[in-house]
C-alpha cells in the first residue's frame, strides 16, 4: 500500500502545482507572456494567509478568501503597472520585465520582513484516515477538495459566464474581440485577477500542508507550475490541471525511489523533453510560423 | 541534357492538417525563361514558393532542380543549389546596414573559415574584401550604393524592395523567385523595377519565376504564365492564351464579385 | 576594412591599461580590495561578453549562462585540486568542457525560439547544477575547496582574448550570419545561411568563454558550491547584457563595469542589490527596451561625433 500512499502524496502536491499552473496558462493564453512573477503572487498569498490566521485569528476559509481577494488585486496591479505597456513589445522584453517583477517582489518581501522562514499555524486537527492501508491526512483531503472545488468554479466561469466567453474570445483573437466590442484591457485584468486568486489559494493550502513558508518559496513551485502548464499544453486550462497532477506524481515517485536530490531535475528533464519533442504539450496542437 | 528544364515540379502538393493548400502542382521552367505565377488571393502562390524553396516539405510529388531532387532539403541548401527568393512581406535584416544585407547573401560563396576570422589570417582579409567588392557591384546595379552604410530599416519602402532583390541576386541564383516585387509601388517605380528585372535577367543569365497581382505587368513581361486557384493549377500558357482562357476569366471575375460583397 | 584600423589601437590601449594596473598593484598603490574588484570585473565582463554573443548577436535568448560557468568552475577545480595540473591547463579544459555543455544546450535552440528557448536553457542550467549537487567527488552540496590562483594577469589575459575573439568573430561573415539569424531567421535561411550551424556555434563559443570565466571564478574564491550557480547567477549576467543594450558589446562592458561597482558597495545588502537589479531590468525594458546603447558600439558614437563636428565646420 506504499504506492497508494505515494500516489496520494503526489496528487496533493500536484494539485498545488495545478492551481498555480492555471494562472500561468491563462495569462499565457491571453497575452503570450510567461508571467514569471506568478510564483511570487503564490508566495504573497501564502503570507497573507499566514498573517490572517496567526495574527488576526481568522479560520481557514476566511483566510483563504482574504488571500484570494488580496492576490487578485495584487495580480491586477502587477499587470497594470508593469505589463500593460508591454503589449506591443517583443516577447523577450516582456519576459525580462516579468523576471524583474519577480525578483522585485521576492526581495521587497525580504527587505520588509527578512528572509527567515515562518511556521504556519495549525488550523485543523491533523487526523488521519486509513484508506486501504494508506494513511490519508485530513489535510490531504482538504487540499484535494478545495483544489477540485476551485477548478470546477474556474471551469464554470470560463465556459458559462459572459466574462469567461470574452476571455476565450480575446485569447483566440484579441484584435477581432476588440472589434466585437469586448474591452480587451478589462478582460486581461480579469484573467490576471482570477489566475492570481488561484495562486493565492495555492499559497494558503501550501502553508497549511507543508507548514513552512519563506520569501523564496515561490521560485521552485512557480517554475514547476510553469513546467506543468507547458506539459499540459500552455494556454489550455484542463492541460494545466492534468500537467500539475502528472508532475506532482512523477516527483513523488522519483523521491520514493530514493532519488530525492534529483527530484527537481525530473521536472526540468520533463520540460526539456516536452519542449523539444512536443512543444504544444499533451493537449495542444502544433502550429508553425507563417512565412 | 542541354534541353532539360532547369526546374521541374511534378505533382507537388502539401496538406496542413486536413487542408490541401496546394495539390498536384506541375511547373516547368527552362533556362533563361521569365515565368509568371498568378491567381486570386489565397490561391496558394506563396505556399508554392515555400515548397520550391524548402520552407515546407511537400507531402506529395517531387521537385527537380537541374535534374536533381531538391524536395526535403532545408531552405539554405536549396539556396546554395541556386534558387533564391524575395518575400511578399519584406524580410530584410533591419539592423544591418544595406551593404551587410547583401554580404549575408554572399556568405556561402565566401570561403574563409571561422578560425581565419578569429585569428585575422590573410584569408579573412581577402575574403572580406571580395565580399565588399561583390556587394558594392550589386548595390550599384540597384542604385543603392549611396545608402550602403544606412540601416536597412531606414530605407524608403520602394528601395527596401529593391534591396531585397539585390540581396537575393547576391546569393548567385540560377533561378530567382520574386514574390510580388512591385507590391505597394507606384506605377513609375513599378515600371523602373520591371526594366531592372529584365536587365538583371540578361546580365546574370537568370531564370525568373514571378508572383504578381498587377495583371498588365505580368502579361507585359512574362513569356509563359501559370494560373493557380484554390491550390490547383487552373491554366498554363502564353499571356495571350491566358487572357482568353474562360476558366481564368471566371476565377478572376468570381473574385471581383466576391470583393464587391466584402 | 575600417574595423581592422581599430585593431592596433585596441591592442595598444589594452596592453597599456594592463601595464599601468599591474604596476600600481606591484607598487602596492592598489591594495587587495581594489585588485579583487578588478579581477571580479574582468570575470563579469567575460561572462557578459560571452552571453552577448548568444543573445545580443545571434538572438538566442539563453537564461542558462550560469550552467556553463558552473561547468568551467567545477572542471577547473578538479583539474587543479584533484589532478594537480597547472592553472592554465585548468582554464583551457574548463573552456573545452563548457563548450561541450554549450553544444548540448544549443541543440534545443534548433527547435525552440524566444521565450520557450529561454525556459529550456534555464532548465538545462538547473539540471547541470543538480548534477554537481549529486556528485560526491566534487563535494555535493557542501562544495569543493579551491586554492586561490586567479591573479590580475590571468584575469586580464583571459578578458583580452575573450574580447578579441568575439569582436573578430562578430566583424566577419560569420558574425554577420549570426546577426542575420537574430534579425530574421527565415530570411537568413533563404539567403543560404545554415542557421542551425551558427546558432550552435554561438552557443559553443559563448559557453567556452563562460567556462573560462568559471575557472577564474572558482580560483578567485576558496570554495565553490552548487548554489553559487543557480538561476539568479544567470540573471546577474543577463542584467549586464540587457542594460548595456542587446547587440552592443561595448554597452555590455560599460554596464558590467557600472553594476560590478554598484554591487561591490552593496555587498552587505544583498536584498538592496537585487531590488536595484530588478528595477534596472523593469525600467530598462519599459522605457528603453534596447538598453543603454541599443546595437550601437562606442566607436559608432565616435564616428557620429566626428561627422557632426565635420558638418559644423562645413557650416562655418
Amino acid at each position: 500500500m506504499e504506492w497508494l500512499q505515494q500516489l496520494i502524496n503526489g496528487i496533493s502536491l500536484g494539485s498545488i502545482y495545478a492551481l498555480i499552473a492555471l494562472g500561468y496558462t491563462m495569462v499565457y493564453g491571453i497575452i503570450k507572456l510567461i508571467n514569471f512573477a506568478h510564483g511570487e503572487v503564490f508566495m504573497v498569498g501564502s503570507f497573507i494567509g499566514f498573517i490572517s490566521i496567526s495574527v488576526w485569528g481568522l479560520g481557514f476559509f476566511p483566510a483563504l478568501l482574504l488571500s484570494m481577494t488580496a492576490c487578485a488585486i495584487f495580480g491586477v496591479l502587477i499587470e497594470r503597472i508593469a505589463y500593460k505597456r508591454l503589449r506591443n513589445a517583443t516577447r523577450i522584453a516582456a519576459l525580462i520585465t516579468a523576471i524583474g517583477v519577480s525578483l522585485l517582489i521576492q526581495n521587497g518581501v525580504i527587505y520588509i520582513r527578512g528572509a527567515q522562514p515562518a511556521a504556519y499555524p495549525d488550523v485543523f486537527a491533523n487526523t488521519s484516515y486509513n484508506f486501504f492501508g494508506a494513511q490519508i491526512s485530513s489535510q490531504a483531503i482538504l487540499i484535494l477538495s478545495v483544489s477540485v472545488a476551485l477548478m470546477l468554479i474556474l471551469q464554470f466561469i470560463v465556459h458559462k459566464t459572459k466574462i469567461g466567453k470574452a476571455m476565450r474570445a480575446v485569447s483566440h483573437d484579441a484584435e477581432a474581440a476588440k472589434l466585437m466590442g469586448i474591452n480587451v484591457d478589462n478582460i486581461i485584468s480579469a484573467t490576471f485577477a482570477i489566475g492570481s486568486a488561484l495562486a493565492g489559494a495555492a499559497g494558503v493550502i501550501f502553508g497549511v500542508y507543508y507548514t513552512k513558508i519563506d520569501p523564496l518559496m515561490g521560485v521552485i513551485p512557480g517554475v514547476k507550475a510553469f513546467v506543468a502548464a507547458v506539459l499540459g499544453g500552455i494556454g489550455i486550462i484542463p492541460g494545466a490541471m492534468v500537467g500539475g497532477l502528472v508532475l506532482g506524481v512523477v516527483e513523488t515517485v522519483v523521491s520514493a525511489l530514493g532519488f530525492s536530490l534529483w527530484r527537481d531535475a525530473a521536472a526540468f528533464i520533463i520540460l526539456i523533453l516536452i519542449l523539444i519533442f512536443r512543444p504544444a504539450g499533451i493537449f495542444g496542437k502544433n502550429t508553425r510560423e507563417k512565412v | 541534357m542541354v534541353n532539360d528544364p532547369l526546374l521541374q515540379v511534378k505533382g507537388v502538393g502539401i496538406q496542413f492538417g486536413g487542408l490541401k493548400a496546394v495539390s498536384n502542382f506541375n511547373l516547368k521552367i527552362n533556362q533563361g525563361e521569365l515565368i509568371g505565377l498568378i491567381g486570386p488571393n489565397g490561391a496558394g502562390k506563396t505556399t508554392s514558393f515555400n515548397l520550391l524553396t524548402g520552407v515546407y516539405a511537400p507531402t506529395e510529388g517531387e521537385i527537380l532542380f537541374d535534374g536533381k531532387r531538391i524536395n526535403g532539403l532545408p531552405p539554405f541548401k536549396v539556396t546554395q543549389r541556386g534558387i533564391s527568393r524575395t518575400f511578399q512581406n519584406i524580410r530584410l535584416f533591419n539592423e544591418l546596414s544595406v551593404i551587410d544585407n547583401v554580404k549575408v547573401a554572399y556568405h556561402s560563396l565566401a570561403k574563409h573559415s571561422v578560425l581565419s576570422s578569429i585569428l585575422r589570417l590573410p584569408s579573412h582579409f581577402s575574403g572580406e574584401k571580395e565580399m565588399e567588392k561583390k556587394a558594392m557591384e550589386f548595390l550599384k546595379i540597384f542604385e543603392l550604393d549611396k545608402y550602403k552604410d544606412e540601416d536597412a530599416k531606414n530605407l524608403p519602402y520602394g528601395k527596401q524592395r529593391r534591396l531585397e532583390i539585390a540581396r537575393a541576386l547576391a546569393a548567385a541564383p540560377r533561378l530567382l523567385l520574386l514574390d510580388e516585387p512591385a507590391a505597394g509601388m507606384n506605377p513609375q517605380e513599378t515600371k523602373d523595377l520591371m526594366e531592372l528585372i529584365a536587365f538583371v535577367r540578361k546580365e546574370f543569365n537568370l531564370s525568373i519565376l514571378l508572383i504578381e497581382h498587377d495583371m498588365n505587368l505580368v502579361m507585359g513581361i512574362c513569356e509563359r504564365i501559370y494560373v493557380l486557384d484554390h491550390g490547383v493549377l487552373l491554366a498554363e500558357g502564353t499571356p495571350e492564351e491566358i487572357r482568353n482562357n474562360p476558366k481564368v476569366i471566371e476565377a478572376y471575375l468570381g473574385e471581383e464579385v466576391h470583393d464587391e460583397h466584402a | 576594412m575600417k574595423k581592422s584600423k581599430q585593431f592596433w589601437p585596441f591592442i595598444g590601449s589594452a596592453i597599456a591599461a594592463y601595464a599601468v594596473i599591474q604596476l600600481l598593484i606591484s607598487m602596492g598603490i592598489l591594495d587587495d580590495f581594489y585588485s579583487n574588484i578588478l579581477i571580479f570585473m574582468s570575470i563579469n565582463i567575460i561572462l557578459a561578453v560571452s552571453l552577448h554573443l548568444i543573445i545580443g548577436i545571434t538572438g538566442q535568448f539563453s537564461l542558462g549562462h550560469a550552467g556553463f560557468l558552473a561547468v568551467g568552475a567545477y572542471i577547473s577545480a578538479i583539474v587543479t585540486m584533484k589532478l594537480d595540473l597547472p592553472f592554465p591547463v585548468a582554464i583551457l579544459l574548463a573552456g573545452i568542457m563548457a563548450t561541450l555543455a554549450g553544444l548540448v544546450v544549443g541543440i534545443p535552440s534548433l527547435r525552440l525560439r524566444g521565450d520557450y528557448l529561454a525556459i529550456a536553457t534555464l532548465g538545462f542550467a538547473e539540471i547541470i547544477r543538480i548534477i554537481f549537487l549529486n556528485i560526491d567527488y566534487v563535494g555535493g552540496a557542501a562544495g569543493m575547496q579551491v586554492t586561490h590562483m586567479t591573479t590580475w594577469t590571468y584575469a586580464f589575459v583571459c578578458l583580452f582574448v575573450t574580447i578579441l575573439v568575439i569582436v573578430n568573430f562578430t566583424n566577419s561573415r560569420h558574425g554577420r550570419a549570426c546577426i542575420s539569424v537574430r534579425e530574421n531567421e527565415i530570411a537568413a535561411d533563404a539567403m543560404g545561411i545554415n542557421t542551425t550551424y551558427y546558432k550552435v556555434m554561438a552557443f559553443a563559443i559563448g559557453a567556452f568563454f563562460a567556462g573560462v570565466a568559471g575557472a577564474l571564478y572558482a580560483h578567485n574564491f576558496y570554495i565553490i558550491q552548487p548554489q553559487n550557480f543557480g538561476f539568479l547567477k544567470s540573471i546577474d549576467i543577463l542584467v549586464y547584457v540587457v542594460l548595456g543594450g542587446l547587440g552592443s558589446l561595448s554597452g555590455a562592458v560599460v554596464a558590467t563595469v557600472l553594476l560590478t561597482i554598484v554591487s561591490t558597495f552593496l555587498q552587505d545588502y544583498p536584498e538592496t542589490r537585487m531590488i536595484i537589479y530588478s528595477l534596472v531590468l523593469i525600467i530598462v525594458m519599459l522605457y528603453r527596451p534596447k538598453g543603454l546603447m541599443g546595437t550601437m558600439e562606442i566607436t559608432d558614437y565616435f564616428k557620429l561625433w566626428r561627422s557632426w563636428k565635420g558638418d559644423k565646420q562645413h557650416g562655418k
